[in-house]
């Protein structure tokens, strides 16, 4: 509304002062510099509240993570503030370490598993939500429960599930007749990063379907009329029309995926806390140990750093992929 | 243009708000402090935040703080969440005048200079029990005193060992054969807990101490027994492998299920064990390797400290609150309601006869060594290669010694 008469009121002034042009021509020009300098002042007051935000919550955060990593910083810096640098020392320490080949293998292995696992799971399920057939928006925001539940209590309730002795998969798996005796799920070295990327896969699915669900609305109908007219159904369709068409929201989903499953920490933590025998151990718990349970904040920071270089990889990724998304 | 300038004022307004708060909160942040003033207020932060306990710690504070003249704010926080609140609240100078914490994280606490030696306010340290002094100590000087402490011994149902014939175990060859026998479908002879946290390693101490074990050095003949015990009560099935993830109220629950015969536990699970009429259990020492051995049992318990505030006249009030909780009558009124035992080795005898179910622990504490004892500020690091072993051998990545060669190597 404020536009609108702003304009009209503004037009006719114009017309005026075209009207005596040459002669008041230096006023308008002045006035409009000072118009155009205020213009670019409300446009930074705009900006600022973004920056100071920016500055405070995450630059603040990355720069003294960075300083950190080179400091000797221990719980006595807090009372003292003092922090004696020490260079390349905690990234030496933590990258020598026989633990941090583990970790490394362990989180490309979770990530790359529970990627796979949420992806594929998340794209059946939205393409079987394409169909209309009753109770399937009530189904549908069923299916976002595991994204609602605080993941502290989703691991405290599927660590029971995995229990060997009287977990309720066991259980169900023994009354098969699937299994003799217990599972060890999350105390066998063997299994237990695979019972944790399978939980980590079913928290993950709900952010999968619902992002692709919203990428095949998007594509036409029309296509697929066109489609079915020259023969391509089924399999066709989907190789032809929707994988094409899908492209681009496929892309941000596995980038963000990733960003988001390197740093899952409290999933791990509530299940197995690394173990058994570093079994389940990610850079990230690694990391959060350092820090919170033997106080070593200065290696504790170095190794969150590598983390957020890999992290740093992927973000490019989906910034160039949201990118040429914008441009198609 | 005019109006267009109207709606831009309050915003302009929010922003120099948005960005002046920050500078403002800050400033908030340092209250002037002057010594000469009368005090009349104590600041206390524990982590006894469930009930009983916080009610059992409130109501002695309360009466230390109407003895003392002073009323008590107090702040309960979540266990987790204490030390990280501490190195906040030591970084911006605002620790509360009496503070509590655990007992393994006290030196690395007095380390850093926030806490303020005991001998300055001429509090007596008598009679305490050698090991809750030296949990307290850091560099020969008291930081921190416990009024209660507690410690973990075997557990076992009466009825279960009555019904298979089984005495308790004193020795490890009585405890393998007892676990063995006690095997049998759905029920293991024991549980303990070997989880990758501290706990894991706080269960495994008082086998690797009481058989000449150290912490300083664990790639030594005596630990590897005590590790190999725990590794074959795990292979031959008489402890269930869900002991790697276990916690301690975990193995609680299996032991009430009936699902395990025999438990390492503590003392704090006394009430829950008590809710369940229709169990009968009974508690002993943890068995030694040769009968003659001393049991050494890891002590564990909450001591009061007073941080360097800055004030001399609140830190000597502070120091009169910690000296009241840890005066006779409220070691032996709170460890009563708490389960827990009298830090003074004096009061021994009269409570271990006035509480008969807590009379194994009491014996315990006489000798239970603290954790950081020997190491201090290095323990939570050696803590974690204890633990770092007990994984690797009880899931049969390497055998004992290996394992804790190799996690003493990291």
């Amino acid at each position: 509304m404020a536009l609108t008469t702003d304009l009209s009121r503004a037009t006719p002034k114009g017309k005026t002062g075209a009207g005596k042009a040459g002669k008041g021509n230096a006023i308008p020009a002045a006035r409009r510099g000072i118009r155009q300098r205020r213009e670019r002042l409300f446009q930074w007051l705009f900006l600022v509240p973004a920056v100071v935000y920016m500055a405070l919550f995450f630059g603040y955060p990355v720069v003294k993570n960075v300083v950190m990593s080179f400091q000797d910083y221990t719980t006595a810096t807090f009372f003292t503030g003092e922090a004696p640098w020490v260079g390349l020392a905690n990234y030496a320490t933590v990258l020598s370490s026989s633990l941090f080949s583990t970790s490394l293998l362990n989180t490309a292995l979770f990530t790359v598993g529970s990627i796979a696992g949420q992806f594929v799971i998340g794209l059946a399920l939205a393409i079987f939500f394409q169909r209309k057939f009753p109770l399937n928006g009530i189904l549908r925001s069923l299916l976002l429960l595991p994204w609602l539940l605080p993941l502290i209590v989703s691991s405290a309730v599927w660590r029971w599930i995995l229990d060997k002795d009287s977990g309720t998969l066991n259980r169900f798996l023994g009354d098969l007749g699937v299994v003799d005796t217990g599972v060890p799920w999350l105390t066998s070295t063997s299994l237990a990063l695979i019972a944790v990327v399978g939980v980590n896969i079913w928290i993950g699915i709900p952010f999968n379907l619902t992002i692709l669900y919203g990428g095949l609305q998007e594509i036409p109908d029309e296509l697929y009329e066109a489609g079915s007219l020259d023969g391509a159904t089924g399999w066709k369709a989907f190789r032809h029309i929707t994988w094409p068409m899908l492209r681009p929201v496929v892309s941000v989903v596995l980038v963000l995926g990733v960003v988001y499953t390197l740093k899952v920490l409290d999933i791990i933590l509530g299940l197995t806390n690394g173990g058994p025998a570093n079994s389940t151990q990610t850079i990230a718990t690694q990391s959060y140990a350092l820090s919170f349970a033997e106080f070593k904040f200065g290696e504790g920071a170095a190794l969150g750093n590598v983390l957020v270089v890999i992290s740093l990889v992927f973000a490019v990724l989906y910034l160039r992929a949201s990118r040429r998304a914008v441009d198609e | 243009m005019k109006s267009a300038n109207r709606k831009n004022r309050p915003l302009a307004v929010a922003v120099t708000a948005l960005v002046g708060l920050p500078v403002l909160l800050s400033g908030c942040g340092t209250a002037p402090s002057s010594s000469s003033e009368s005090v009349s207020e104590i600041s206390v932060m524990d982590y006894y935040n469930n009930e009983p306990d916080k009610t059992f710690i409130g109501d002695a504070l309360t009466a230390c703080g109407t003895k003392a003249g002073v009323t008590i704010k107090r702040e309960t926080v979540p266990g987790k969440s204490l030390i990280s609140k501490v190195l906040q609240q030591s970084s911006s100078k605002t620790l509360p005048d009496v503070l509590m914490l655990d007992n393994p994280d006290l030196q690395q606490i007095a380390a850093t200079g926030a806490l303020a030696p005991l001998a300055d306010f001429n509090i007596s340290t008598d009679n305490f029990a050698p090991g809750v002094l030296s949990a307290g100590t850091y560099k020969d000087k008291v930081y921190g005193l416990a009024p209660t402490v507690n410690t973990i011994a075997l557990f076992y149902n009466k009825d279960i060992l009555a019904k298979t014939g089984v005495t308790p175990p004193s020795t490890w060859d009585e405890l393998e054969a007892a676990a063995a026998k006690l095997t049998s479908g759905d029920q293991y002879g024991l549980a303990f807990n070997a989880n990758p946290t501290y706990e894991g390693t706080w269960q495994f101490l008082p086998v690797m101490w009481s058989n000449g074990g150290n912490e300083k050095n664990i790639d030594t003949e005596e630990t590897a027994q005590a590790l190999q015990l725990w590794t074959d009560l795990v292979k031959d099935g008489s402890v269930s492998s869900s002991a790697l993830n276990w916690t301690q109220a975990d193995v609680k629950d299996q032991f009430l299920a009936g699902k395990a015969a025999m438990m390492v536990n503590g003392p704090w699970q006394i009430p829950s064990l008590d809710k369940q009429a229709s169990l009968q259990y009974g508690v002993v020492k943890i068995p030694v390797r040769e009968a003659g051995q001393t049991v050494v049992a890891p002590l564990g318990g909450e001591v009061w400290t007073v941080p360097q505030t800055g004030n001399k006249a609140r830190q000597a009030k502070a120091a009169e609150i910690v000296d009241c909780l840890n005066s006779d009558e409220n070691q032996l009124g709170m460890a009563k309601v708490r389960n827990t035992i009298p830090s003074k080795t004096t009061l021994a005898d009269k409570f271990a006869a006035e509480n008969p179910k807590l009379a194994t622990f009491t014996e315990l504490v006489k000798t239970a060594r603290a954790r950081t004892g020997q190491l201090g500020e290095e323990w939570p690091a050696q803590a974690t290669k204890i633990y770092t072993a007990i994984q690797a051998s009880l899931t049969g990545k390497a055998s004992p010694a290996e394992a804790l060669k190799q996690a003493q190597g990291q």
